[in-house]
């Protein structure tokens, strides 16, 4: 194993990452064993605090939760990406008065975080006689949040393609309307669909938000369940049960993105599509400063602004 | 105006306490982040497999559910107890950390070959081409992506106020029993954090220009 930071180890410095590695394994096992053992010694793997758990109509509720903890998932997703979508074209207009106000707006939602908006529908509204349910407070804070970010990955895209593109269609006679829609955004998008796919992954995961404004989801039912006396109030049963879920289908989802990545980067390097601007480092994260500008936007890459 | 006048001493404690969590976690992640980056770029390969996994295990957690295991969770383990704000401190920074992580990480593929190789050549060991060659030319590259990951921070301090902390995302909840408007609360709750986001990007704008490299 070689690369850039070191070179192939020889036979004292292979003995050295040897012990070095052994070191590294111990002291996480000792972690790992310490936080076991403490679960063991409170008697966190008793029966009586699994139990719980036997009952199909336990299940019965959690899988009801997931359906809840999907929808709203599911519905402020979908949202966000249309909202996006409207922003990203508000922003990319040649007229300043749709392109600042929309700016505006974008940085706004982006500024203020996601449970004060979410909070902001469920507590704040009712002052002016608006009641929501816990549901649309939930789906309009992650679809104004989302949405605001989306914007900003759209807009990405389209100006990471090359000025060519759109003078060609410009030359062609396409008109502004067409030019969008037929040339700039399927390459657009199709560039940023690894990045899409991640912010996505940063939907479901604030869904679970959901919890602190009564959304019952996975983690309200597993402060439920966590408070049942009769079963010795089972909360760190509870929050491993529910958290693989959430974990399980937050990774699923990730791997999409991670598998989209690869394969796009592999077709668009025959195609030459992205001009090489960038494309040897993290897939959204371009190497080099001239591009640094497009990895700004939040969509970085890592989905920085989401997290 | 008046309820934020009014109600000043609440409002005061709710932001103390976020940038107490903000920067008590923005500087333990840092750390953090810097060693679980240097992991995930190590030559030796349990350290980069732990790396691996740690970030993308906490990566695709929820935070409410990191903070739902040390808030509740914690206490249960019947080791010292803890304050709120301190479990929520850790909480944030295992969190923030692993956004660090891969920052840097990214921060060190935009260095160029070059200077690794030349650091090699003059027979640096890893540790000292880390951090005397790569790594400040790996910060300054990602200033821009790092301070998105710090502006995200403070947003994601808000969470605590779930776990029983008194932050700026609990004022609501203290002043409703106070009989203020809900709604007024709340605008001035993100009307304080607009401003806060704006100085940390004029922040970012800052640093960018003083630390830009020349290349």
């Amino acid at each position: 194993m070689s690369s850039v930071l070191f070179d192939t180890p020889g036979p004292r410095a292979r003995r050295r990452q040897v012990v070095i590695g052994a070191i590294t394994v111990v002291v996480v096992a000792v972690i790992l064993g310490f936080i076991v053992y403490r679960f063991a010694v409170t008697g966190q793997f008793s029966a009586q605090k699994w139990s719980i758990f036997g009952y199909a109509l336990v299940w019965n509720d959690i899988l009801a939760a997931l359906a809840r903890t999907l929808a709203a998932f599911a519905v402020g997703g979908v949202l966000a990406i249309v909202l996006g979508f409207v922003l990203a074209m508000g922003r990319l207009s040649d007229h300043a008065a749709v392109r600042v106000p929309v700016m505006l707006i974008t940085e706004l939602f982006r500024a203020i975080p996601l449970l004060i908006l979410m909070m902001l529908f469920y507590y704040g509204l009712p002052t002016i006689g608006i009641r929501l349910t816990p549901f649309i407070a939930v789906v309009a804070g992650l679809t104004l949040y989302n949405g605001a970010v989306f914007a900003e990955i759209f807009r990405a895209g389209v100006e990471s393609l090359p000025k060519g593109q759109r003078e060609a269609g410009m030359a062609i006679g396409l008109r502004k309307g067409q030019l969008m829609r037929m040339i700039l955004l399927p390459q657009a998008v199709r560039a940023m669909l690894p990045i899409i796919v991640a912010q996505l992954v940063v939907v479901l995961k604030d869904t679970a938000l959901g919890f602190i404004v009564t959304y019952q989801e996975l983690l309200y039912l597993a402060k439920f369940y966590g408070t049942q006396l009769q079963y010795g109030s089972p909360i760190i049963p509870s929050a491993i049960v529910m958290g693989s879920i959430y974990i399980a289908l937050c990774l699923v989802l990730a791997g999409f993105a991670k598998l989209l990545e690869v394969r796009l980067r592999g077709g668009g390097r025959k195609g030459g599509r992205k001009g090489g601007d960038g494309d040897d480092g993290l897939a959204g994260f371009p190497t080099g400063t001239s591009v640094m500008r497009l990895a700004n936007p939040d969509a970085g890459g890592t989905g920085a602004g989401g997290i | 105006m008046n309820v934020l006048l009014d109600n000043l001493d609440i409002f005061v404690t709710g932001f103390r306490n976020t940038l107490i969590m903000f920067f008590a976690s923005g500087l333990i992640a840092l750390v953090l982040g810097t060693i679980v980056g240097s992991f995930r770029v190590s030559p030796v390969a349990p350290m980069r497999a732990l790396g691996t996994i740690y970030v993308n295990l906490v990566r695709n957690t929820p935070l409410t559910l990191i903070f739902f295991f040390f808030v509740f969770g914690y206490p249960k383990l019947g080791l010292p107890r803890a304050d709120y704000i301190v479990l929520a401190i850790i909480a944030l920074s295992l969190y923030t950390a692993t956004y660090v992580a891969e920052a840097l990480r990214s921060g060190i593929n935009t260095v160029p070959l070059g200077q690794a190789e030349a650091a090699r050549a003059i027979g640096l060991t890893f540790g000292q081409s880390m951090t005397l060659v790569v790594l400040p030319q790996a910060f300054r590259a990602i200033i821009p992506p790092l301070m998105n990951v710090f502006i995200a921070l403070l947003k994601n301090t808000t969470i605590a106020a779930g776990f029983s902390v008194l932050d700026a995302g609990a004022i609501r909840a203290y002043l409703s029993e106070r009989g203020e408007p809900q709604l007024v609360v709340l605008l001035w709750v993100a009307v304080i954090f607009i401003a806060l986001a704006a100085l940390l990007s004029w922040a970012q704008r800052a640093l960018e220009k003083k630390w830009r490299l020349a290349r």
